[in-house]
């Protein structure tokens, strides 16, 4: 299969998608015509939206007074020291409500729902993380809630499904395909092709069909926006590097979409190598090529069928055979490097930050800091890098403490 | 172009009476039972065959038809053996419409050109595809009508008036109205809401309408085939195929009849009802 490469680099890479939702060849809108015209609904209220300054006001009251922003950029003082070379910058996430970067977007699509007049939310989720920011704001807005969550996930993320249920949400453990990410994600769209009279589909990450990639990216930029300004007040520059981890990529998207025309800036997004690139993993950049899923044309692990290949992640946030459009669409045109982190790495990252600065950080991001050791070590003193923390790793406490356990029986 | 699905539906017209149209999985529960299968019914009564492509990911199909697909998926099945599978039913039936339907991926993966070209060799008359709207005929629909197949798509109740043109624009063969918002297998609709949106589409439209998803029984399908020009059943079929196989999930002795009798008899169905008003 060949693959249409348009290798001329655009003006500027923030300008996308086009008015079909394609970033070059990726992106679209591949849903059941029953969606669809719920879907050019969305996107005329989103464009509304985008253009009513009481949206934006109203938006940043909350993220300010709810949410808790902005959230810190820390200098990792111990960890830099640790590893001998570039400077690095925390983006502190996991201190907003709900302990991630996930209710920067809910929050931005829940105000969408309410526009619309939708009483009715449901949502997908890996590691529960955006399962608890939806279940959370639905409270705050006296919403329904219903949240679609693999099996396995609901067993190795019980805290999380735990929170949800104390918020009023409703979760359901989703026992179709491989019971992970993709099928909480079918599960949804059935419920949503079901109810679409009144139900509100709120995506977790930068993928699904066209105008979700764009609307959860910008609803995530808030995190690269401020990283902007503080390093600029810290150190009175644009940072070097940025690194920040990927399953369907919205914090990396976050971080990252604010910097893309700044050519001085190196940055890179981790995938989850699992068990390594050549057995179970969930790197659909380094493993896998463009097909058709969830609404969108992007990379994806499967067969030469195009059968849809399971994935494997120890973190089940980064546990997703695909990744957003645009991410797909900035590794073709090279602006930005996808590398991988194994589960091993990954947990050993996850103890480095742990012990060194006292933050315990989600197994996703464990995957950037997986990166950032051995990134760092090779560059200057004075090279600034930004990762993305983009969750707390109480949800994972249990199932890591197991793991250690077990290893070190 | 006719294709014979043109040829089928003005047939029909002649004799006064509406399409009962079929679906199973290809390859379920295993490729050679599946061919038997579908060998089998036009004899029943299916006047028009659509197999669906397995695929890992089917977001608009309820728990019958993904287990379907994942018998078939299990038991070896690929795009290259579902076009075989038309192969082999074509060798005894030159008439009978076969319309795949399914997901666009396999499709994509597959390369569209190829499989076009592939596909009406084999005998392949239509494609439904499920995730593939209007907004993204370039894809496929276009080159499968240039190719000489039919694309057909789906309506359903919350395609509006003004959206109905665009919905119908590069249709063709027929239209199938989805007569619920949901996935297969759900809760069938009630026939009054049907006849309305059959006339409602009609209004806009030439082509023959068929309504599927919830139709279950031979009565059911004598309402709905007495106010549409055919009645969709799947779920119930793959449940009858399903109902008929060993605890291992392979095939039985009663495995074809299962499915043969039970189409005998929604066909029955349709053939009792009266032609719908043109």
């Amino acid at each position: 299969m060949s693959i249409a490469k348009n290798t001329a680099k655009p003006n500027s890479y923030r300008s996308g998608p086009d008015e079909r939702g394609h970033f070059g060849i990726f992106g679209g809108r591949f849903v059941a015509e029953t969606l669809m015209p719920l879907i050019l609904d969305l996107e005329n209220a989103y464009n509304e939206a985008k253009a009513d300054a009481a949206f934006q006001a109203e938006m940043n009251g909350y993220l300010k007074h709810y949410v808790g922003r902005p959230s810190p950029l820390y200098f990792a003082e111990r960890l830099t020291e640790h590893l001998g070379g570039a400077k690095i910058y925390l983006k502190r996430e996991e201190l907003n409500h709900t302990g991630s970067h996930k209710v920067n977007n809910v929050l931005g699509q829940i105000m969408l729902a309410r526009r619309m007049g939708k009483k009715r939310i449901i949502a997908e989720t890996g590691a529960g993380q955006h399962g608890v920011a939806t279940a959370t704001l639905c409270a705050r807005f006296g919403l329904e809630c219903v949240v679609y969550m693999g099996a396995v996930d609901v067993e190795r993320q019980q805290p999380n499904v735990i929170r949800m249920e104390m918020l009023g949400a409703k979760v359901f453990p989703v026992q179709s395909g491989t019971r992970t990410l993709k099928d909480a994600m079918n599960e949804a769209l059935r419920d949503w092709v079901t109810n679409v009279h009144n139900t509100f589909y709120c995506i977790g990450t930068v993928a699904g069909p066209h105008p979700y990639p764009t609307l959860v990216r910008d609803f995530q930029s808030v995190i690269g926006n401020e990283t902007k300004a503080q390093m600029q007040e810290v150190e009175g520059r644009l940072p070097d590097s940025l690194v920040a981890c990927i399953g369907g990529g919205s914090n990396a998207m976050g971080l990252f979409h604010p910097f893309l025309d700044d050519p001085s800036v190196e940055i890179f997004g981790v995938e989850a190598a699992g068990h390594g690139l050549t057995q179970l993993h969930a790197a659909s950049i380094a493993g896998g090529r463009p097909g058709v899923l969830h609404g969108n044309r992007t990379y994806l692990l499967m067969d030469e069928d195009g059968q849809i290949q399971d994935a494997h992640s120890i973190s089940a946030g980064l546990d997703y055979p695909g990744i957003g459009p645009e991410h797909s669409w900035l590794h073709e045109i090279g602006r930005v490097n996808y590398l991988s982190a194994t589960d091993d790495e990954a947990l050993a990252a996850f103890q480095l930050l742990s012990r060194l600065e006292g933050i315990i950080p989600a197994l996703e991001p464990a995957h950037a800091i997986a990166k950032v050791m051995e990134l760092a070590p090779k560059r200057p003193k004075d090279h600034l890098m930004v990762v993305n923390l983009s969750g707390r790793g109480d949800k994972d406490v249990p199932q890591v403490g197991d793991i250690l356990k077990g290893k070190t029986k | 172009m006719t294709t014979r699905i043109d040829t089928r539906f003005a047939e029909l017209k002649k004799a006064g009476r509406s399409a009962f149209v079929t679906f199973l999985m290809a390859g379920d529960p295993d490729p050679a039972t599946s061919l038997e299968i579908i060998k089998a019914l036009p004899k029943a009564g299916a006047d028009v065959i659509e197999i669906g492509m397995p695929f890992t990911d089917p977001m608009a199909d309820g728990p019958s038809i993904q287990a379907a697909g994942l018998r078939a998926l299990k038991a070896g099945m690929t795009l290259k053996k579902t076009l075989d599978l038309v192969r082999g039913f074509r060798k005894d039936d030159n008439a009978t419409p076969i319309v795949l339907m399914g997901y666009y991926n396999p499709i994509y993966i597959y390369g569209v050109d190829k499989f076009l070209a592939d596909a009406k060799t084999a005998g392949v008359d239509g494609l439904i595809i499920v995730d593939l709207p209007p907004e993204e005929d370039d894809e496929l629909c276009l080159p499968a009508m240039k190719a000489g197949l039919n694309f057909i798509r789906l309506a359903t109740p919350t395609t509006d008036d003004k959206r109905l043109p665009a919905v119908l624009a590069n249709t063709s063969g027929f239209v199938y109205y989805v007569s619920i918002t949901g996935i297969t297998g759900a809760a069938a609709a009630d026939s009054t809401a049907v006849s309305e949106a059959v006339a409602r589409i009609k209004r806009h439209t030439k082509l023959p309408v068929c309504v599927g998803f919830g139709i279950r029984t031979p009565e059911a399908a004598r309402a709905i085939a007495s106010h549409a020009n055919g009645a969709v059943v799947g779920t119930a079929l793959v449940d009858a195929l399903k109902n008929s196989l060993d605890a291992e999930g392979r095939a039985t002795s009663k495995t074809v009849n299962a499915v043969a009798e039970l189409t005998a008899s929604l066909a029955q169905g349709v053939r009792g009802a009266q032609q719908a008003a043109e």
